[in-house]
């Protein structure tokens, strides 16, 4: 009931100055933009951003009218104050050694940090309340933020937009690591979108293909910027970005080839008509160490080329509102085909089958010079019955080794050698041609200790229990069986007699 | 012209709006049946008519994007895959952990913490009609939360009974589908409200079937057959309660589903299904016609305001990683708080200790 009493005042002042004839101009534009990026594994990477610039102060005058800039965020805006917001909701993680380097990263789960203005008195209040309302509208559980998993960092996060003074005290930073990324969290996302998912490359936006992904990041980026090249006044800018990695052998079956069919089982058919600019762009840059490019289909019009993240790459440039592109009758299904011809590796795997045979795994790999590569096998130990053991487990398990076979490539060209005529060191191995020559090397066998049993228990056990059993069960049955009777003694007996003779000849006193 | 039938039936119902509370308790993967349950439900009312904001849905635990699921942002109902209940355009509102006992009591008796956003209040009136939905584990007497609390049917009852005093319904369906679920709702004392329980005292509820793609059951048996029920229903539909009593029998259910209706004041059969599974929308058509502002006048004034709006000095973005002021900075002195009570409380007892076993000698040299 207290939230509805302000939201009602702030609601006044907005409708409050706007003066009968003079109605709010909308000066706010929207660009958006697709990114495809072919990764150097075989799998690609879309970045969307769309991307709202609007041309206002909303501190100084209460705002009645919103045309593109969504009314939900420009109520925070202005009612909490804010200067920067920053909300982004991740499931997976930016592989940077397989992937190269993301244009945005985030953290994994929910990440919102937040500057607010230098006029806000209780920061930490507006920051709970801001949490639980962006909880609403985003459909996430951003209201378990609060001083447990809040700071306030000291050097990094500086604003992104235009600051004057960066006093930290009016930042904070909060991550729920342990947010899960859905459909309800991309609905009120795509509703924010001036064409919501009905035009532009927001068609693309469906929920099933995008989650079926490595990596899924969507944010919301709100900062002011510049408003021209002199600077002098101020633009809000609110930026949506959503990034997906998709996976080669997942949704590609393994194919390198791509479309935008196969990637979002949509194809664009117009502009959105809000937009001022809408393009789409592929990254054609040739990775030289493999000699493959990346052959697009329909060839663009234009390239764009430019150094981004420090490296020098070459884009190819589609404009949706280009009529020749796009219209009616034509929709926009992007290609890329790989020019070189499919690699030559091999892989045969066989694993195993307990107690019948062994895993085999035989890799056919061209190794890149002057690199490093690694093979591994990860495997896990598990128990035998118990008369699989050898009599002395503790000793561990052999695990047979690798063997590598390679073909070195020579310094010198050799001649093949006739076979009777060269020593007998030379004529191990069959030489094809003399550019290279054959070689096969072993790694060490591994000893592996095996998790061992206690041998030894079931004698101690059975000790242990037919001692128990003897003493009590023997004691119970005694007593419950037998009875006792008193038994006199027996007077005469010839050994006795005898004994009795020989103490008296001691002197010894008789029995 | 219309009848006086037709007036009266009209203002039968005497509700004004309806609400949705959709809850699943369960967590964990292999109680994917109970998500699949809700998911149901919710796409059954919101196809009926009762839009996102007058739904509460709270899911337990995520599904559609669990790392097991192989078929990601999908909930199916049936092993045909043919019906992804979840949907493009769900919206969770309480979800995870948030699914507690003490929310859901929060959300039907209006008691919620002031900065809780409106999708997550339930903000029914005297003239609402709210159907209750649960599904989980459930027991004789209780239903589950997430493994680790339960709610008892005395206290639904209170919470019912709270709602009805705080005038926040006026007819209240309330579906559960656990086992035992007839034991939830013998406790009601409050007027109008109906129940529908999945199976009686003593029985547990089934599920479907499983589905050797995903890996577990995908529905309950009761929940399946009242959403091939309701799929049949439109918004103009005439069908009554009586039909949804009989939607499960025995022989397809194993359970015998049951339901209560001494609490409520109109006969099951005069009970509209999309009185509470729909939503109450009196359409008036007008041909009146409201002409808009032209565009281009707008377009004059954003001149006029471009020349206005310069700031004196140019403003700049701040540096991102300005390393000489960071190694420089002063680290913030935090305010200084006075001593609390106990400590100064336990410097009084010290000095107190000191001069007496001292004497008061001492005290000369200090003052």
């Amino acid at each position: 009931m207290a939230a509805a009493m302000p939201l009602a005042l702030v609601v006044l002042l907005l409708l409050g100055p706007g003066g009968p004839a003079r109605a709010e101009s909308p000066r706010d534009s929207l660009r958006e933009e697709l990114v495809i990026t072919p990764l150097p594994s075989g799998d690609v990477a879309a970045t969307f951003q769309f991307r709202i610039r609007w041309d206002s102060e909303l501190q100084r005058e209460g705002v009645s009218h919103y045309r593109l800039f969504p009314k939900a965020l420009g109520q925070l805006i202005s009612k909490y104050s804010l200067r920067e917001l920053h909300l982004s909701f991740t499931q997976g993680f930016w592989r940077t050694r397989y992937w190269g380097p993301p244009f945005l990263q985030a953290s994994s789960g929910a990440e919102l940090w937040v500057w607010f203005q230098d006029t806000v008195t209780d920061v930490d209040k507006s920051w709970k309340e801001l949490s639980n309302v962006l909880s609403g509208i985003f459909c996430a559980s951003l209201n378990f933020i609060d001083s447990t998993n809040t700071v306030t960092p000291t050097a990094s996060f500086k604003p992104l937009g235009l600051a004057n003074d960066t006093d930290h005290y009016f930042l904070r930073y909060a991550v729920l690591p342990r947010e899960v990324v859905c459909t309800e969290n991309l609905t009120p996302w795509k509703k924010l979108l001036p064409c919501s998912s009905k035009a532009g490359l927001s068609v693309l936006l469906k929920a099933d293909r995008l989650f079926h992904t490595r990596y899924h990041s969507q944010a919301v980026h709100i900062r002011p910027i510049c408003r021209n090249a002199r600077c002098t006044s101020i633009s809000w800018e609110l930026r949506q970005t959503l990034s997906v990695v998709f996976d080669a052998f997942i949704t590609g079956q393994g194919k390198k080839d791509w479309s935008l069919f196969r990637m979002f089982s949509r194809t664009l058919t117009e502009p959105c008509p809000l937009a001022s600019e809408s393009r789409v762009y592929v990254d054609i840059t040739n990775y030289s160490q493999d000699n493959e490019t990346v052959e697009v289909n329909p060839p663009p019009t234009t390239t764009y080329e430019d150094v981004i993240l420090g490296t020098r790459r070459t884009y190819a440039v589609y404009d949706l509102l280009d009529t020749a592109m796009i219209n009616n009758s034509r929709n926009l299904n992007l290609q890329l085909k790989w020019k070189k011809p499919p690699e030559n590796g091999y892989i045969h795997y066989q694993p195993a089958q307990d107690r019948l045979q062994p895993h085999l795994l035989e890799m056919l790999i061209q190794l890149p010079a002057n690199s490093v590569t690694k093979v591994s096998i990860q495997f896990e130990r598990a128990l035998l019955k118990w008369t699989e053991y050898t009599p002395d487990p503790n000793h561990g398990f052999y695990i047979s080794p690798s063997v590598l076979s390679a073909l070195v490539p020579s310094m010198v060209a050799a001649k093949p050698v006739d076979w009777e005529g060269s020593p007998l060191f030379n004529t191990l191995f069959p030489v094809s041609d003399g550019s290279s020559y054959f070689v096969r090397l072993y790694t060490e066998p591994l000893l592996v200790n095996l998790p061992t049993p206690d041998f030894s228990m079931p004698y101690n056990v059975i000790c242990l229990t037919c001692t128990v059993v003897a003493v009590c069960y023997g004691s119970f049955y005694n007593l419950l069986t037998r009875t006792f009777h008193i038994e006199e003694p027996s007077t005469g007996g010839l050994a006795k007699r005898l004994a009795n003779l020989i103490r008296r000849a001691r002197g010894v006193p008789p029995l | 012209m219309i009848s006086d039938d037709q007036a009266e039936q009209f203002f039968r119902s005497g509700h004004t709006n309806n609400w949705a509370v959709l809850v699943c308790t369960s967590r964990f993967w292999f109680n994917y049946r109970h998500v699949a349950n809700t998911l149901s439900v919710y796409r059954s009312v919101k196809r009926l008519g009762i839009p996102d904001s007058h739904i509460v849905l709270m899911l337990a635990d995520d599904m559609a994007c669990n790392p097991r699921n192989p078929k990601p942002a999908t909930v199916f109902s049936h092993k045909n895959m043919e019906l992804n209940v979840y949907g493009d355009d769900v919206e969770v509102d309480y979800r995870s952990y948030e699914v507690t006992v003490e929310n859901f009591l929060r959300v039907l008796t209006g008691r919620i913490p002031p900065s809780t956003p409106r999708s997550k209040r339930l903000l029914s009136d005297d003239r609402s009609n709210i159907l209750i939905y649960m599904t989980g584990h459930g027991g004789n007497g209780f239903l589950k939360f997430q493994d680790s609390e339960e709610i008892t049917n005395i206290e639904l009852a209170d919470a019912f009974e709270q709602m009805w005093q705080k005038r926040r319904y006026n007819e209240l369906l309330f579906i559960i589908d656990t086992c035992q679920g007839a034991s939830m709702y013998e406790r009601f004392y409050s007027p109008n409200i109906m129940a529908l329980a999945s199976s009686q005292v003593g029985e547990d509820s089934l599920s479907h079937q499983p589905d050797p793609a995903i890996g577990v059951h995908l529905m309950d048996r009761y929940t399946f057959y009242v959403l091939e029920f309701l799929e049949e229903i439109n918004p103009a539909s005439q069908t009554n309660m009586n039909d949804l009593f009989q939607v499960c029998p025995k022989s397809l259910c194993v359970s015998t589903p049951g339901h209560r209706t001494d609490l409520f004041q109109r006969d099951p059969k005069n009970v509209l299904i999309t009185d509470f599974f729909g939503s109450v929308r009196k359409v008036e058509i007008t041909t009146e016609t409201i002409s808009l502002q032209q565009y281009s006048e707008m377009e004059s004034s954003y001149k006029e305001d471009q020349m206005d709006e310069e700031l004196m000095e140019p403003l700049k973005y701040a540096e991102q990683l300005p390393v000489a002021q960071i190694i420089h900075q002063k680290p913030k002195l935090k305010d200084w708080h006075p001593p609390g009570g106990f400590i100064l409380g336990l410097w009084a007892l010290i000095i107190m200790v000191f001069f007496k076993t001292y004497g008061i000698k001492h005290m000369k040299f200090i003052f």
